[in-house]
C-alpha cells in the first residue's frame, strides 16, 4: 500500500508517495534524491542517518517515512545558511575547482569540521553535523565532556574522535561569533 | 620557491563535497538501477541439497532469481586465489554463489534482481535452499586437531605451513641458543579476531550500454576489480571502466577482488541489459566480508643478563577462515614484523594457517602486525619482569642502532624482498616517548599503570604506483593515480606535492584517483603505500612536466631553461620577474593547433605560432601538449616505526579499564601534511583500543557469529576514546626522491601491546590475551587469588 505524504525537507515542500515500511533514511535518499544523509547500519546504532526532525536529532533509519507527514527535516544539505543548495556535481561542476570558494558555503558546524580536520571518509560526518548542531543549539558553551557525552550516540572508525571533539568547540567559538 | 606547499597543514580539498552532503558514494549513484540482495547461508557448514524459487516467482517487482547452475562457466568458477606462496600448499577459495556446500554463514547462495531492495529481499526471504548440515569447523584449537575438515580434501585443515629461520652470528639455531640462554621464559598468547568494519560496506554499481561496461565499486582497487572483471566477463578490457566513487572507509576489507558480488553484479547488468547496484547492509558486512586477527602464538626465549635476546622461538597458529582468496600475506607479516626494532641474535618462526567454518580473514589495517608486535612486546615485558629491570632499558639494550642503518634483518618480507630496513633511530624516538608520557616520572601505585610498546612498518610496498599530470592551457593542473582513496585525503596531499614541484598555487590543481579512465596501471591503496608509491610517481611526472615547460618557456623567453623558475604558475627568468611567460601559455605553445575553438586556442594555431618553417610543429621524440606520466617503482619497502606510551586506571570492583592518557611517537619519513598524519595517527589508535579492549568476533559452537551488529560488536564512541598526544622524529627515507614513508597503518599496530603492558603494571598479574574485557581481568584477578 502506498500512501502519499508531505515532508518539508529543507525548506522546501515535498510531496512524495511511499509503501508504509519505506524507511526515512531511504525516502530522503532515494525517492528525493538526497544522498547526503548516509546509511551505516540499519539498526539506529551507528548514527550516519541522523536528521533533524523538527529541529531534533532523530535516526532515520529507524523511522518510518510515513510517520513524519507534515513534518520538517533538515538534512546534511540544509545546513548551510546560504548558496548551499547545489543540484547535481556540486563543487566537481566543470568551471569550479575542487575546495574553491568552499568555505563561503558552510554553515560555521561544518566550517569548523573542515579547519579541524573532524572528518575523513566523511561517510559518518552528515549524522555528526545534524547532532552537533542540533547540540549547539541547546548547549552552546559546553565543556569537554558535554561535548563527548552530546557525540556519543555517533560512530566514526576514521579520525579517533579527538578533531571532532576539537571542531565542536570551534564551531561554538564561530557560532559565538556570529551571534 | 614560493609556493612551498609540501610539509603544511593545508586544509582539506575534500572536505566541502564531503560536509554538505555533494560526495558521491556508491550507494549514491545509479537512483534508477535495479537492486540485487543475496539468499546467503545461514549454516556454518552445510551441503546444499536443493533451492526452490518458486514461492518467490511471485513477488511484485521481481526481474531474476540466479543460482550457481545459472551462471556460464567462465562466470561460476572459483574466484582468484590473488596471492599465491609456495607455503600455501592448500589454497582455496569460493565460488561466486555456492557450488554444492557453504563453509561458512553467510556465504552467497542465490542472488536476486528486483525493482528495488525491499523487493528483492522480499524475494530471498520466499527462496527454499535445502541443506544438509555438515560438522563445522570453529576456533583454532578444533581446526588443529583436525578431527572434523572445513574442505575434503585439505587434510589437517592446514592450508599453509611455513618455517623461517635466521641463525645468531655464530651460526647456531635458535633452538641451541634458547637452551644455552642464562635465562629463558616460555609462555603462549591469543589474540581475538575484529574486523576492518567501514561505516560504508561494500557495493557495486554497474551500467552495460551493449558494447562498454562500466562498473563502480567501493573498492580499494579499481585498476584490479577491472582486470579481474574483463577476464571473468571475457571482455576485452578497453571494453571495461572501473571507477571507485568516493568510499567511506576501507581499512583493508576492500582491498580483496573480486568479491563474488564484483563479478555477480556486472554479469547481471550484462544479461538483464539494466543498471544494477548491490550496497552490503551491515548484517552482510559481518557475515561475508573479511575479518582479521585471531592468532595463538607459543613463544620461547633466552635471554641474557641485560635482557638482550639472544634466540627467539615463535610458533604461530593463524585462523584464516574459509577461504584465502588474499593468500597467506597476514601470517607472513607477523612473522617477519615480529622483529621491531630490535636486533634478536637467532629467530624461528613457524606458522600453520588453518581453515575455519568462518569469515575469510584477510588483512585489516595493521595486517598482521598488531599480533606480532604484541607477541614482541609481551616478551620484551615478560624479560623485565624476570630481570626485574625497568621495561625500556630491556628495549634499549636490543634496538638497533641508528649507525647501522641500512639494518638486514636477513628474512623475506610480504614483498618477497629482502627486510632491510632503510632509515630510524630508535634510540631517540624512545628518549621522546619517555619524555612526552612522563615515564620516569610517573606515579606507580596500584590500580594504576604505564605501559609502551615499540613497532616497525614496512610500508610502501610495491610493484607500482603511477601518476599522470597535465597542464592545460586555463593554467590548470590535472593529476590522477591510478590508486584509490577511503578518506586518507589523497586529493590534499597529492595536490600539495603537484603544487609544490610545479610552482602553481594549489587552487589549480585537481586530484582524480581510483579512476580507470583517467589512469590504468595501479596496484591499490593498502599497506600505507599511497603516498610513498603514487607521491613519488606524481612528483616524478611534475618533473617531468616542469622540465618540458621549461624548455618550452625558455625558447618563448630566448633565454636558458637553467635561468628559469616558476613561481605561482608563472615561468620567469630567476632574477628578473618581467622577463615571464604564464605556464597556461607554455601549455598553448605546447600544442600547435590548426583550429582556433578559443581566444587561448589562436595563440597556437599555424599561422600564429613562432615555430620555425624548418622544423616539424611537433619535434622528434617530442608528444602535443603539456602533460607528463612517471612511474615509481621501488627496490623495496621503506621501514617506518613508531613508540606508544598509556597511562591506564583500573576499577578495584568493576575491573573496568580506563585509558587515561595515550602518547604517540611516530617516524612516517617527511611529513607532507601534519594535519593528515595526526588524523591517521588518532583514527588507528582508536581502532587499536576497540582491538585491545572491545572489538572480538564472537562464534558460537555451531559457527554462528552472535555478536553480528553495532549493538554486540563493540566499536569504541568518542566515551571511549582518550586524547592522544603526539610528537614526530623525521628519519627520511633513502629510497625514495621526497623521502617519505607512509603512515595510514601506523596508528593502531602497538596498541594492543600497550595496553597490555600498562594493565599489567596496574593489576601486577600477567595479560596475555587481546582484548581483554571488565569481565576478564576480573577473572584473571580471581585466579591469582
Amino acid at each position: 500500500m502506498e500512501l502519499e505524504i508531505t515532508l518539508v525537507v529543507n525548506g522546501a515542500t515535498r510531496r512524495v508517495k511511499v509503501p508504509a515500511r519505506r524507511l526515512l533514511s531511504d525516502c530522503l535518499r532515494h525517492d528525493l534524491g538526497l544522498t547526503g544523509t548516509h546509511v551505516g547500519c540499519e539498526h539506529g546504532v551507528c548514527g550516519c542517518c541522523t536528521v533533524l526532525l523538527d529541529g531534533r536529532p532523530v535516526r532515520s533509519c529507524l523511522t518510518f517515512a510515513v510517520t513524519v507527514d507534515g513534518q520538517e527535516i533538515t538534512t546534511v544539505e540544509g545546513l548551510a545558511r546560504e548558496g548551499t543548495t547545489r543540484e547535481g556535481g556540486g563543487f566537481e561542476r566543470p568551471g569550479r575547482l575542487p575546495g574553491a570558494e568552499a568555505n563561503t558555503a558552510l554553515s560555521p558546524v561544518q566550517r569548523a569540521f573542515a579547519e579541524c580536520h573532524g572528518l575523513q571518509c566523511g561517510f559518518c560526518t552528515p549524522g555528526f553535523l545534524c547532532t552537533v548542531t542540533a547540540f549547539l543549539r541547546d548547549n552552546p558553551e559546553p565543556s569537554d565532556d558535554e561535548i563527548v557525552e552530546g557525540i556519543s550516540g555517533n560512530l566514526c572508525r576514521c579520525t579517533g574522535y579527538q578533531n571532532i571533539v576539537k571542531a565542536v568547540h570551534r564551531a561554538a567559538e564561530l557560532l559565538a561569533e556570529e551571534t | 620557491m614560493t609556493t612551498r606547499l609540501f610539509g603544511e597543514p593545508v586544509q582539506r580539498r575534500e572536505d566541502p563535497r564531503l560536509l554538505t552532503g555533494q560526495g558521491r558514494y556508491l550507494d549514491d549513484l545509479g537512483r534508477d538501477a535495479l537492486a540485487a540482495a543475496f539468499v546467503r547461508s545461514p549454516h556454518a557448514h552445510a551441503r546444499i541439497r536443493d533451492i526452490d524459487v518458486t514461492p518467490a516467482l511471485d513477488v511484485p517487482g521481481l526481474i531474476a532469481i540466479h543460482t550457481w547452475e545459472d551462471l556460464p562457466e567462465r562466470v561460476g568458477r572459483a574466484l582468484p586465489l590473488l596471492i599465491p606462496h609456495p607455503a600455501l600448499t592448500h589454497g582455496r577459495t569460493a565460488y561466486p554463489l555456492a557450488r554444492d556446500v557453504v563453509r561458512h554463514v553467510g556465504e552467497p547462495v542465490v542472488m536476486v534482481v528486483a525493482s528495488d531492495r525491499y523487493a528483492a529481499e522480499d524475494a530471498c526471504a520466499l527462496i527454499e535452499v535445502g541443506y544438509e548440515p555438515l560438522k563445522p569447523v570453529v576456533g583454532l584449537e578444533e581446526a588443529v586437531q583436525g578431527a572434523a575438515l572445513v574442505h575434503e580434501d585439505v587434510p589437517g585443515n592446514v592450508g599453509a605451513h611455513l618455517v623461517q629461520e635466521v641463525a645468531a652470528a655464530d651460526g647456531r639455531g635458535a633452538g641451541e641458543t634458547i637452551e644455552a640462554a642464562p635465562h629463558t621464559l616460555s609462555f603462549r598468547l591469543d589474540i581475538e579476531r575484529s574486523a576492518s568494519m567501514p561505516l560504508e560496506g561494500r557495493g557495486v554499481y554497474a551500467r552495460w550500454d551493449g558494447r562498454d561496461l562500466r562498473v563502480y565499486s567501493s573498492t580499494q582497487t579499481s585498476t584490479s576489480v577491472r582486470m579481474a572483471v574483463a577476464a571473468t566477463l571475457g571482455l576485452p578490457l578497453p571494453h571495461v571502466e572501473v571507477i571507485a566513487p568516493d568510499v567511506g572507509g576501507g581499512f583493508g576489507v576492500k582491498i580483496v577482488h573480486p568479491w563474488p558480488e564484483e563479478i555477480l553484479v556486472p554479469w547481471a547488468a550484462m544479461t538483464l541489459g539494466r543498471e544494477v547496484k548491490w550496497a552490503e547492509d551491515r548484517r552482510e558486512h559481518f557475515i561475508s566480508s573479511a575479518h582479521e586477527r585471531a592468532q595463538i602464538q607459543h613463544v620461547r626465549v633466552g635471554f641474557d643478563d641485560d635482557g638482550r635476546v639472544l634466540g627467539l622461538d615463535v610458533t604461530i597458529r593463524h585462523d584464516h577462515g574459509a577461504y584465502t582468496p588474499y593468500g597467506i600475506i597476514v601470517p607472513i607479516v607477523t612473522s617477519t614484523q615480529l622483529l621491531g626494532p630490535y636486533k634478536i641474535g637467532a629467530y624461528r618462526v613457524e606458522f600453520t594457517s588453518v581453515y575455519t567454518n568462518t569469515v575469510q580473514v584477510t588483512p585489516y589495517r595493521g595486517a598482521g602486525r598488531p599480533q606480532a608486535v604484541f607477541c614482541m612486546e609481551r616478551t620484551m615485558d615478560k624479560i623485565a619482569r624476570h630481570l626485574g629491570k625497568d621495561r625500556t632499558e630491556v628495549r634499549e639494550v636490543n634496538f638497533i642502532r641508528p649507525e647501522e642503518f641500512p639494518y638486514d634483518q636477513r628474512m623475506t618480507f610480504q614483498d618477497g624482498r629482502p627486510l632491510i630496513y632503510d632509515s630510524g633511530n630508535y634510540p631517540e624516538m624512545l628518549r621522546m616517548i619517555k619524555e612526552l608520557i612522563g615515564w620516569d616520572g610517573h606515579e606507580r601505585r596500584p590500580g594504576r599503570g604505564i605501559g609502551i610498546g615499540c613497532y616497525v612498518e614496512g610500508t610502501g610496498v610495491g610493484p607500482y604506483e603511477g601518476g599522470h599530470v597535465q597542464v592545460t592551457s586555463d593554467g590548470r593542473v590535472h593529476v590522477s593515480t591510478g590508486l584509490t582513496s577511503q578518506g586518507q585525503g589523497h586529493e590534499t596531499v597529492f595536490a600539495q606535492i603537484a603544487a609544490t614541484e610545479l610552482g602553481v598555487p594549489i587552487e589549480r590543481v585537481s586530484v582524480v584517483t581510483g579512476d580507470t579512465r583517467r589512469f590504468g596501471y595501479a596496484v591499490g591503496t593498502f599497506a600505507s603505500r599511497a603516498a610513498v608509491m603514487s607521491g613519488n610517481a606524481i612528483a616524478l611526472a611534475c618533473r617531468k612536466v616542469r622540465e618540458k615547460a621549461l624548455r618550452i618557456a625558455a625558447d618563448a623567453l630566448e633565454a636558458d631553461p637553467a635561468d628559469l623558475a616558476i613561481d605561482d604558475g608563472m615561468v620567469h627568468v630567476a632574477g628578473a620577474p618581467s622577463a615571464s611567460i604564464p605556464l597556461s601559455t607554455v601549455a598553448v605553445l605546447a600544442n600547435p593547433l590548426r583550429y582556433a575553438f578559443d581566444d587561448e586556442a589562436a595563440k597556437a594555431t599555424q599561422f600564429s605560432a613562432a615555430a620555425s618553417p624548418d622544423r616539424p610543429p611537433v619535434a622528434e621524440g617530442e608528444e602535443p601538449g603539456l602533460e607528463g606520466r612517471d612511474y615509481y617503482s621501488p627496490i623495496r619497502s621503506t621501514f617506518a616505526s613508531g613508540m606508544h606510551a598509556a597511562v591506564v586506571e583500573t576499577d578495584p570492583d568493576t575491573a573496568e579499564i580506563k585509558v587515561v592518557r595515550y602518547a604517540v611517537v611516530h617516524d612516517c619519513g617527511r611529513l607532507i601534511n601534519p594535519m593528515i598524519v595526526e588524523g591517521q595517527i588518532h583514527g588507528g589508535v582508536a581502532q587499536g583500543i576497540g582491538g585491545a579492549l572491545y572489538e572480538r568476533m564472537v562464534y558460537d559452537a555451531h559457527g554462528q557469529l552472535v555478536n553480528a551488529s553495532f549493538m554486540d560488536f563493540l566499536m569504541p564512541y568518542a566515551t571511549e576514546i582518550p586524547h592522544v598526544e603526539t610528537a614526530h622524529l623525521e628519519t627520511p627515507s633513502p629510497l625514495n626522491p621526497l623521502g617519505i614513508k607512509g603512515a595510514g597503518e601506523a596508528g593502531v599496530i602497538p596498541v594492543s601491546a600497550v595496553i597490555a603492558s600498562a594493565v599489567e603494571d596496574a593489576e601486577g598479574i600477567d595479560v596475555d590475551r587481546m582484548p581483554i574485557s571488565p569481565s576478564e581481568l576480573f577473572e584473571l584477578r580471581s585466579a591469582v587469588e
